[in-house]
């Protein structure tokens, strides 16, 4: 597979780059789609690690590249019409194995039997002409030489495992007839049925309602006890992450602003963006007399990034380091304290100062 | 909003002042047991074979200057209900009433003027706008719609109501393709506003937004309102947002207003068990507070069909604390506390209003099992861990059962008093007065339940011999996290519940005393 | 599903008659409403030059002296049960599926129209089983690979294909398929008689009829797929690790191909009421052709029946597809 990945690589590595120690490690992965507009750069740099037994949010908002990089790992991107104009670089790699140069075939063969993906909305992710059973039942033998009946009495055995009541006979319904907790329950069963050690989940919980989320995020967290698998959560609701995340990265115009343990990004968050995030908020279990602080201005355009720091005209710090570095300089992540790490160019004292005094009283 | 801000500096005692602060305003709008079905046709007929209850006889007003919330999970007939009180769509049934006049059978050219007035925001800031129209053209529809010319000419006001919710006055030529979706709900927003109207009915208006979108509309809104004196109902399924903008939110469940309360009564101590299931549900952006997953109450399964909503009690099929008069009779939303109106027979933070029907529904039982121990307010919670234990209060308690029942009803009270207010960290004591009254509540169980309370006042004596082994307790585990006045509060209502059923009132006036007391800590 | 069918089956019948009324009342009430008298009206029916008693024996065979709904009622019980038409001293008996009598002709309607059916549906179904076939793969060629030359080229074939007037692609097949490369007979051979003379005949005339149609589908299948395959369900199934065969084939396709069914149906349906230039072109003696002489003859009676069986088509055809549209797609059948 390693050698593989080496003839094949159009990457053009200069440097054979060896396996990692971590399960996932995705290393300076870069996403563009070129189009009539421009060069879209959905993903422009974006490294992280993720271990078995761990969860990892990625958060951000539309267009920030989250959904992208779970499609870049899935291997989704070079797929369909948009596929043959995808340009990826960087590095995947997944217990051992690089799948951005790996031939088509060598990721579609790990797709869904070691990585799993659910989706936000699983009335249209799922086929609404064939039975929901068929299509666990599907998604079984494509990795497993067994028979239908063998098939059948194992996707029985997964909806019974979420929780749908009546799993014997809810095998023969199709989609619709499914409420929405129920449809998003059948994808995970179809998602888990060849036991993935790695569960992608691109916004799993946003397009249900507030207490079937809080089942469907407790049946992704007890089945992930079980099984012991690696998660990414990808999602914009900061609550979500502190409900399930032991890791957040936190992305802005297709890169990682801030990475590191989830304590410790809401405890002592260190890029004004995710102050941004917290600060417009608003937030159930506090009554918020004040008003709440929103990021001025849009999200950026992934054709033309702002130049040094993404972030840069949305951001009301961007003065305070001297000269024009924020406008100029496109900021590294850089090591706050174990785990932790930031893209500012703030100063760590002027972060600790701004994040005490000025930011956190208001929260 | 405003008046709100005020009063949330203040300390909370005077949270009923607040409410009667609102309360004294004027009404703009009244709706009054209104409904709308939507007829399901089936056969070569296609006779009308049922109908679909989306909106199912609701009360409530809406204040001139308030924003009144309305939350609800997806289904619950909030959206139609937002429809129909703007008269997009006819109600079924009920009254509108809009600055005094009746606004239900109006017909469309009756309507036009009083669209000026009412005016709608919507979800989708792409559906929403027609594409081929400029944004110029867009804000100054309702202009020509209505035929009027404001006051410098159509381009100047629309120019004027443009940069009012923060978009620059050269964008009028454009298309709305060319902008975000945070400035087309803005467009959106100029629209609503151009005819300053009284009263605007949003209707999910940020939750197509990314995060930080969502909050420059909220405030956006929130600046409109005390800018132009607005009166909002704001329709949304997020309840964080609703808690941030309304002064009053109505709770609504498969067609029904459920609970209906100023924001303070209603997030700090919410009475009907949808409202704090809803609630707890909601993840909360700090992770320390993810260990305590005691504190989520679970429900079970999903929102039954509003085809054949359940009898009674809509909730009563995912209720823990369902007993067979949820099952039977339906609960009148009624004014428990001043500015709080619930619908339920065992409200939360509050007297039971059925005490004498305690015996739990098969799935009540089963939804309690999702119910934590911290969360769950009385024993009717703890029925199943209870069943294990039930023999030793019966024999601590050296009554007969019937008296044990008496009783049983009402510890569960003296324990829910402080449970809320206390929240998370007194989580212990609070459960074990819990516990305690699970395990009166379940030997209830084993009696006839209509006999015992028929019996019960006459046996008052002997009930009170037994109050004495149990009530304590349950009171000094109340006393521990709320201090001497609740205590008070709660000992009293602890003893007034010996005689039964009869004393209930009484017992009901003081455990909501030491509810309010509490509350105010 | 059963009920289902039932009730669609039932709304069909109800259309038929609605379809027979509205007929019937433009051939005889609007004549009479534009103040034609029955006598005007029998001479229509006769021809050139007609004897009084000609005239009174059809006023009376038709009911044309009679109110209008008497006179459907005998039309419809013709159908039904027969009826007799007496002509001079003779009555001519026309059976039961009677849709009418060509006094003109003196031929009952039905008889000519089933002896000219298998004609038209030769025609029209082996032209849809090519243009189906056609059409849909060169639709979904051009999806996978939208603006390759494959798609060019088959998207510029199809424009073609839509702009050119039957008269032109039928005689340049004839020229070209029975003139140039006289392999292909000219004269119909009904299938039960000899097969593959008969599909050899018929060949030229499938082809340019094929040619109209599977442009029409090429561009159909291809904005179809085009839309299916950015749905989310093709993202679940590539995630799932399937194929991207198999992909296409069973996610994607089996979606796109479903609203196809039913405009495929449709143009059937319509095709089987009569090919009307195609035929004339080839000189199929079809139904189309039929209508076409009834209407240079002015003969009303072939007019009528031509019409009533290419509306009977099309709601049959209507129905076939709603069917279709069910057992394809799940959702339909609830509603």
């Amino acid at each position: 597979m390693t050698e593989l990945s080496k003839t094949g690589a159009a990457v053009g590595e200069p440097t054979p780059a060896k396996a990692p120690e971590a399960f996932l490690e995705v290393r300076d992965l870069k996403v563009h789609f070129p189009t009539d507009d421009g060069l879209v750069k959905s993903v422009d740099g974006l490294s992280f690690s993720l271990e078995k037994g761990r969860t990892l949010a990625i958060v951000g908002e539309s267009g920030s590249g989250k959904s992208v990089t779970s499609q870049a790992i899935m291997g989704l991107h070079r797929l369909g019409t948009r596929g043959k104009n995808v340009r990826m670089s960087g590095e995947i790699w997944l217990d051992g194995k690089e799948l951005v140069s790996a031939a088509p075939d060598e990721v579609r063969k790990l797709r869904g039997r070691e990585m799993a993906m659910i989706f936000q909305d699983p009335l249209s992710a799922m086929h609404p002409y064939y039975k929901v059973g068929d299509q666990i039942v599907e998604a079984y033998r494509v990795h497993h030489k067994v028979s239908k009946k063998v098939a059948r009495a194992r996707a029985i055995e997964m909806l019974d495992r979420v929780g749908i009541p009546e799993p014997a006979k809810r095998v023969d319904g199709y989609p619709h007839e499914f409420s929405g907790g129920m449809r998003q329950r059948a994808m995970i069963a179809m998602a888990l049925v060849n036991n993935p050690e790695l569960l992608i989940a691109d916004e799993p919980t946003t397009a249900l309602d507030v207490t079937v989320q809080a089942q469907i995020l407790d049946l992704i967290r007890d089945l992930q006890k079980e099984f012991g698998s690696a998660v990414i959560m990808i999602t914009h609701d900061l609550g979500v992450v502190a409900e399930i995340a032991d890791d957040v990265l936190v992305m802005y115009g297709g890169r990682c602003v801030e990475r590191g343990p989830a304590d410790e990004v809401f405890d002592k968050p260190q890029h004004p963006y995710t102050w941004g995030l917290l600060g417009s908020m608003p937030r159930i279990d506090r009554e918020t007399s004040e008003r709440l602080i929103p990021v001025k201005g849009s999200p950026p355009s992934l054709i033309n990034v702002p130049s040094g720091c993404a972030f840069h005209p949305r951001c009301p710090y961007a003065d305070i380091p001297k000269g024009n570095v924020t406008r100029t300089v496109r900021p590294e992540l850089e090591l706050v304290s174990t785990g932790h790490w930031s893209a500012c160019h703030l100063s760590a004292e002027d972060r600790q100062r701004i994040w005490t005094e000025e930011i956190a009283p208001k929260l | 909003m405003s008046e709100t801000k005020k009063t949330d500096e203040a300390a909370i005692p005077q949270q009923a002042s607040a409410s009667e602060g609102s309360a004294d305003r004027e009404v703009l709008l009244r709706v009054e047991g209104l409904t709308k079905h939507f007829p399901i046709k089936k056969g070569i007929l296609q006779r009308q074979v049922g109908a679909v209850k989306a909106v199912d006889g609701i009360d409530f007003e809406v204040r001139k200057g308030e924003t009144l919330g309305v939350v609800g999970e997806s289904g619950c007939g909030k959206s139609t209900m937002g429809r129909v009180i703007t008269r997009l769509q006819d109600p079924t049934g009920g009254k509108i009433t809009f600055e005094g006049r009746d606004i239900t059978r109006l017909k469309t050219g009756q309507m036009r003027p009083l669209r000026r007035d009412i005016q709608m925001i919507f979800q989708d800031p792409y559906g929403s706008l027609n594409p081929r129209h400029t944004i110029g053209s867009i804000v100054s529809a309702p202009f020509r719609l209505q035929g009027v010319e404001p006051e410098g000419g159509v381009k100047k006001e629309v120019q004027r109501l443009l940069s009012l919710v923060g978009l620059s006055p050269e964008h009028y030529n454009r298309y709305p393709h060319e902008f975000s979706g945070g400035q087309r709900q803005r467009i959106g927003i100029a629209r609503a506003l151009a005819l300053k109207p009284k009263l605007v009915v949003a209707d999910e208006p940020v939750s197509a937004l990314d995060v930080s979108i969502q909050a420059q509309v909220v405030n956006l809104m929130d600046d409109l309102q005390e800018e132009l004196g607005l009166t909002y109902v704001i329709i949304a399924h997020d309840l964080s947002v609703v808690r941030h903008v309304s002064d009053r939110i109505a709770v609504m469940y498969l067609g029904k207003i459920v609970e209906l309360a100023d924001r303070t009564s209603l997030y700090e101590s919410p009475m009907h068990p949808y409202t704090k299931a809803l609630m707890s549900a909601v993840p909360v952006p700090d992770p320390k507070r993810r260990g305590q997953k005691s504190e989520r109450i679970l429900l079970r399964g999903d929102v039954p069909s509003p085809i054949a909503p359940p009898s009674g009690c809509r909730f009563h099929t995912r209720c823990w604390k369902a007993t067979e008069i949820c099952r039977t009779t339906e609960p009148q939303l009624v004014e428990l506390r001043p500015g709080q109106r619930v619908a339920c027979h065992h409200p939360e933070n509050f007297a039971d209003q059925a005490p004498q029907d305690t015996v739990l529904l098969t799935a009540a039982k089963e939804a309690s099992e999702l119910v934590p121990d911290a969360v769950a307010s009385g024993g009717s919670a703890e029925k199943e861990p209870a069943a294990k234990e039930a023999p030793e209060p019966a024999e601590a308690v050296e009554a007969s059962e019937v008296k044990e029942a008496a009783e049983a009803s009402e510890p569960e009270k003296a324990a829910e008093a402080p449970v809320e207010p206390t929240g998370s960290s007194k989580t212990e004591e609070v459960s074990e007065a819990s516990e305690t009254a699970a395990d009166a509540s379940e030997t209830t169980e084993t009696t006839d339940v209509t006999e015992t309370t028929e019996e019960a006042s006459e046996t008052a004596e002997a009930a009170e011999a037994a109050e004495t082994a149990e009530a304590p307790e349950a009171a000094e585990t109340a006393e521990a996290p709320e201090g001497a006045e609740a205590a008070e509060a709660v000992e009293t209502s602890g003893k007034k519940t010996g005689p039964g059923a009869k004393t209930t009132n009484e017992a009901d006036t003081a455990g909501s005393a030491g509810t309010q007391e509490s509350t105010d800590k | 599903m059963i009920s289902y069918i039932l009730r669609r089956t039932f709304a069909a019948v109800i259309l038929l008659l609605v379809v027979s009324a509205v007929t019937f009342a433009i051939f005889f009430l609007l004549p009479r409403l534009a103040g034609q008298t029955a006598d005007q009206l029998a001479q229509q029916y006769i021809g050139k030059s007609p004897s009084k008693a000609d005239i009174a024996a059809v006023k009376h065979n038709l009911g044309l002296d009679q109110p209008v709904y008497v006179q459907y009622w005998h039309f419809i019980k013709g159908i039904v049960a027969g009826a007799d038409y007496s002509i001079g001293p003779t009555t001519v008996h026309c059976d039961a599926p009677c849709f009418g009598y060509s006094f003109k002709n003196h031929q009952a309607v039905w008889p000519e129209l089933t002896s000219r059916i298998p004609i038209t549906l030769s025609l029209a179904v082996g032209a849809a089983v090519l243009w189906l076939l056609s059409g849909v793969v060169a639709g979904v060629i051009s999806a996978l690979k939208p603006r390759s030359v494959y798609d060019r080229a088959f998207m510029g074939v199809a424009l073609a294909g839509v702009s050119l007037p039957m008269f032109f692609t039928g005689n340049l097949a004839l020229l070209l398929f029975t003139e140039q490369l006289p392999i292909f007979g000219r004269d119909y051979v009904p299938f039960t008689e000899n097969p593959s003379q008969w599909a050899n005949t018929l060949f030229p005339a499938w082809c340019s009829l094929a040619l109209l149609y599977s442009a029409i589908y090429a561009r159909l299948t291809r904005s179809g797929m085009l839309e299916t395959m950015n749905e989310d369900f093709i993202r679940t199934a590539r995630a799932k690790g399937l194929r991207e065969r198999n992909v296409v084939v069973r996610h994607g396709l089996r979606a796109a191909l479903t609203p196809i069914i039913t405009v495929f149906g449709m143009d059937v349906g319509l095709l089987l009421g009569g090919a009307v230039i195609t035929e004339y072109v080839f000189s199929l003696p079809g139904v189309g052709q039929y209508a076409v002489q009834g209407i240079t003859d002015n003969d009303l009676p072939k007019i009528l029946g031509v019409t009533l069986l290419a509306a009977f088509f099309v709601v049959i055809a209507n129905l076939v597809v709603d069917v279709l549209y069910a057992a394809a797609d799940p959702r339909v059948r609830l509603s």
